[in-house]
């Protein structure tokens, strides 16, 4: 039983390494590319739409509405990249169903690669918001006291980012690569619908972290005109 | 005892120690939010959704906790950097 993914290694030449992490990863990046390339290829309007792009629809204003929602903004800068982060995530727990397969959100560098990019989206978008001036100000309110804290915090729940999904993920693995060798029948299942669940809701608590703290670097203040505008 | 044995010894007892306690704190945070949120649902069923979502998201919060103790206590057992550098050095 491996701890992580990272340990299986596939092809190895000198520093050049392919593990288990990044061909899972190749695998539900093909299989996401591949299912909305078909789903996109002849859309239609009307009612009398393909399966597939009914559910692609469904998909993408679902997320649209929780976006604008949790932002109180348009969602549309926001999509690409919190729908994408939401996507994947949940891809890759959804097949832990499929024999063989090790969710590569289950290795520490996949989580960490994730949550970095988390970290480095939150200045971007709140400094396209903003401007400069207007992103960098928030770091001293309500005075520069806090500066230190809000650096600290920003780092912190990147790492925690990181950890919480590692940890759900991995420790789903872990407790049912045990279970099998102490009571091998029942007993494993129900702990793997189990982690299906807690994968599912993992990938929406990342998403949905993700986009508060994107709100909350965009927001300029509350009750402005776009606070109005949803109700 | 000689070093590997310690090594082992303690690594075994604070794995349990770390998971045991590290998983009463957050239980007991999580069943209050719990609580409220049911009762803020059953006062007000028209925001379930808004009170749901934050409910999540604050397990998830106070989850961390946990799971940050249960990353420790796998560490401990699996891969125990300390345990390694004896192994190494017994090696030699």
């Amino acid at each position: 039983m491996e701890v992580t993914p990272d340990a299986i290694v596939f092809w190895q030449w000198r520093f050049v390494t392919i593990n288990a992490t990044i061909v899972f990863t190749w695998v539900v990046m093909a299989i996401l590319v591949v299912i909305s390339w078909l789903a996109t290829r002849n859309l239609s309007v009307g009612p009398d739409i393909s399966r597939w792009q009914n559910l692609l629809e469904t998909v993408v204003g679902y997320m649209r509405k929780q976006i604008r929602e949790i932002t109180q903004q348009d969602p549309d800068p926001y999509l690409p990249f919190l729908g994408t982060l939401f996507l994947f995530i949940s891809v890759s727990n959804l097949l832990a169903i499929v024999p063989a397969y090790n969710p590569p959100t289950g290795s520490i560098t996949t989580t960490g690669a994730l949550a970095v990019c988390v970290f480095f989206a939150v200045p971007i978008f709140g400094i396209m918001q903003q401007g400069l001036r207007g992103y960098f100000q928030h770091y001293i309110k309500p005075t520069p006291i806090m500066f230190p804290f809000h650096v600290v915090s920003e780092l912190s729940r990147t790492l925690a980012l990181a950890v919480r999904l590692f940890g759900n993920i991995m420790s789903g693995t872990i407790i049912v690569g045990i279970l099998i060798s102490i009571v091998p029948l029942v007993v494993p299942l129900v702990m793997q619908a189990l982690g299906l669940l807690i994968g599912q809701i993992q990938a929406y608590i990342f998403a949905v972290l993700a986009t508060v703290y994107i709100a909350s670097a965009t927001r300029t203040t509350f009750g402005k005109s776009e606070a109005h505008s949803e109700t | 005892m000689d070093m590997v044995s310690i090594i082992g010894l303690v690594s075994i007892v604070l794995a349990g120690a770390t998971i045991a306690i590290g998983s009463v704190a957050p239980a007991l945070g999580e069943a209050r939010a719990l609580a409220q949120a049911l009762r803020s649902i059953a006062q007000q069923p028209d925001e379930s959704n808004t009170i749901t979502r934050t409910l999540f998201v604050g397990l998830a919060m106070i989850e961390s906790t946990a799971i940050y103790c249960f990353v420790i206590s796998i560490i401990l057992i699996f891969a125990n950097p300390f345990w390694n550098h004896v192994i190494e050095q017994a090696g030699k």
